[in-house]
């Protein structure tokens, strides 16, 4: 008969235990998906990449058009998602904090963040490439836009609400208008969750493809302006990837771990720049 | 310089400098209410446009997919056929693919997302936590397109050498639940995208759950441990049921991950358009099945198939979401019973 003590001690170091293979059983996989994007793209890494366009199949090339389509695409996502974003929370956090109104959006943006980015991708399909009759870098980039907008809103609610209630009442006695108090003191108070969202916003968005597919589509040749179809990475490492030749593979790899890299020196800074704020408030 | 003397001044010395004063202030406080109509209305603007987003979308692929559900009817969703080239399709396949993929991913990915909060928040020592911790953001930091191409040339030829023809022999034999384990190694299928789906949302439970532990106030936990209780006693009685609410919503934002995330899964699920109880055979989702053959699309009725199965996502999405709102009332109205 197991005294209670020894049971209590028994079932906490099982737990505990469990909890450490847990987080291994977490980490071994991005050792493993990082290792395997880190060795098959170094080995299919090339200067060429950066300077050639994308070949057809058997002969050589680079990803310029595509890195180039990308990150046109992206910035314009974050132009047009991150204020938008950060506004609807604000509103959400500061005036519409208990109301039915403000429960209602922010179910829609809970359903929106989870929508699916297919979804999405349909929806600016049938909004911007339908009507217009062609697939265009703008649509791709409208695309990012709704799909990093919700993560946006959703942590900038949450964030500012998270702000003790003495500094905004602090800030109101001082006879701060409220506009002044939400941007000056408040956003500023939780600038740091902000940021983490947009930036969880940004992380997601770079390596988008499923609505690219219906609104940037692709595009084998240099394209500068996001009139027309355009190029992007994600597009071409599901082309490349899913075709039979292996030296299309190569570049699918080659694409990848570019594209891996540029997103993890993106995390792995942002975070530095958010500990150190961090250390500079307190 | 006028207005810091003017008030340490009597009145009648100098009649100027207190009216210009007030003037200027009652000024400014007209320009801070016009301020903060046009911040209201600034943010109020950007906040309805999430909601007309929402509405828009659906109201989009409803309007796309019309076609298709006038043709098909409620075959739509009864039916297993998807031939491309008889125009005959139906959503019954991707449908039950989405569904068993996003809870296979869900039963892996809930209790390791716990063990690693807990770990990141209780066990791990100071300098450790942030490492782990952010190496477990990174998870979700990689685009899940290099998760699909991983899984195609890595996880699903490990599947198939590995771990689905112990599967098979082992599992495969079991009456009843045997059915589940049918089938030829060939990795491709059901369970190896739920797995990388697992992995794939790990992180984003993670993240939040983690933050949600941090928030717990300190000097509860410290009343606990004061009054003798274990790490987990204190994680289950303290922690966990101060962060209820939170975790749900970790949970769900997991669950809409799974449920539409489309590209890992479009490499390793197979395209078959073939009924199938085992999760061994290679099947298809409704995102894979939209992302596969969306550029394929060659006639009305096909594009317009594809967009109604859009609709379909959408609405699964949402009432699984509207489903999670209601559980997290009633657990908030439990709690306060209690």
């Amino acid at each position: 008969m197991m005294s209670l003590y020894t049971r209590r001690q028994l079932v906490n170091n099982v737990m505990m235990v469990a909890s450490t293979a847990a987080t291994l059983f977490g980490l071994v996989w991005l050792f493993w998906i990082m290792g395997t994007t880190v060795f098959q793209g170094a080995r299919a890494l090339d200067l060429k990449l950066f300077t050639q366009m994308t070949p057809a199949p058997g002969e050589s090339g680079g990803l310029l058009n595509a890195f180039y389509g990308s990150l046109m695409m992206t910035v314009i996502g974050l132009i047009i998602g991150t204020p938008i974003g950060v506004l609807a929370g604000t509103y959400l956090a500061e005036f519409q904090r208990r109301s039915r109104m403000g429960q209602v959006i922010r179910f829609t943006n809970d359903i929106l963040l989870s929508a699916p980015s297919i979804v999405i991708g349909l929806f600016v399909y049938e909004l911007v490439v339908r009507p217009l009759g062609h697939f265009s870098g703008w649509a791709g980039g409208l695309a990012l836009a709704l799909i990093l907008l919700p993560v946006v809103v959703r942590t900038t609610d949450e964030m500012l609400q998270l702000v003790p209630g003495g500094m905004r009442e602090a800030a109101l006695s001082l006879g701060l208008p409220k506009w002044k108090v939400s941007v000056r003191v408040l956003q500023r108070a939780a600038s740091t969750g902000i940021l983490t969202g947009v930036l969880l916003g940004l992380a997601r968005i770079s390596g988008e493809t499923a609505p690219l597919l219906f609104t940037a589509l692709n595009n084998q040749y240099w394209n500068a302006s996001p009139n027309g179809p355009t190029a992007n990475v994600p597009v071409v490492i599901f082309q490349y990837a899913m075709s039979p030749y292996d030296q299309w593979h190569a570049y699918a790899w080659a694409g990848a771990f570019v594209m891996t890299m540029f997103v993890l020196v993106l995390a792995v800074c942002s975070r530095a720049l958010l500990s150190r704020s961090k250390r500079l408030r307190s | 310089m006028a207005d810091d003397i003017a008030p340490l001044m009597p009145a009648g010395d100098n009649p100027m400098g207190p009216s210009r004063r007030v003037r200027r202030r009652r000024a400014r406080r007209l320009n801070d209410r016009t301020a903060d109509r046009l911040f209201l209305g600034l943010t109020g603007g950007a906040a309805y446009l999430v909601f007309f987003t929402l509405a828009g979308a659906a109201l989009s692929m409803a309007w796309g997919g019309r076609l298709a559900f006038r043709t098909f009817g409620w075959s739509f969703f009864t039916s297993t056929q998807w031939d491309a080239v008889a125009h005959k399709f139906s959503a019954l396949v991707p449908i039950w693919g989405t569904v068993v993929t996003a809870t296979i991913a869900i039963v892996i990915a809930v209790p390791v997302s716990l063990g690693i909060s807990v770990f990141l928040t209780e066990i791990a020592p100071p300098w450790l936590r942030s490492p782990v911790g952010t190496a477990i953001e990174l998870l979700a930091a990689i685009p899940s397109i290099i998760y699909g191409m991983w899984g195609l040339f890595v996880f699903v030829p490990f599947m198939s050498e590995h771990i689905q023809p112990w599967m098979i022999d082992h599992l495969g034999t079991l009456p009843v639940i045997g059915r589940v384990f049918d089938g030829a190694p060939i990795g491709l299928g059901m369970l190896t995208a739920g797995i990388i789906l697992g992995i794939m949302i790990i992180p984003f439970i993670t993240a939040v759950m983690r933050d949600v532990f941090l928030a717990t106030p300190t000097v509860l936990k410290e009343s606990a441990f004061a009054l003798g209780a274990t790490r987990w006693e204190v994680v289950k009685d303290i922690v966990l049921p101060n962060s209820r609410t939170a975790l749900i919503g970790a949970i769900f934002l997991g669950l809409g991950r799974a449920l539409g995330e489309t590209m890992a899964v479009t490499f390793v699920l197979g395209n078959a358009h073939d009924f199938s109880l085992s999760l061994m055979q290679p099947g298809n989702s409704i995102a894979a099945t939209i992302a596969n053959e969306f550029t394929e699309a060659d006639s009305d009725i096909y594009l317009s198939s594809l967009i109604a199965l859009g609709f379909v996502l959408f609405v699964l999405t949402f009432v699984i979401l509207a489903l999670a709102r209601l559980l997290l009332h009633a657990t908030r109205r439990e709690g306060a019973m209690a």
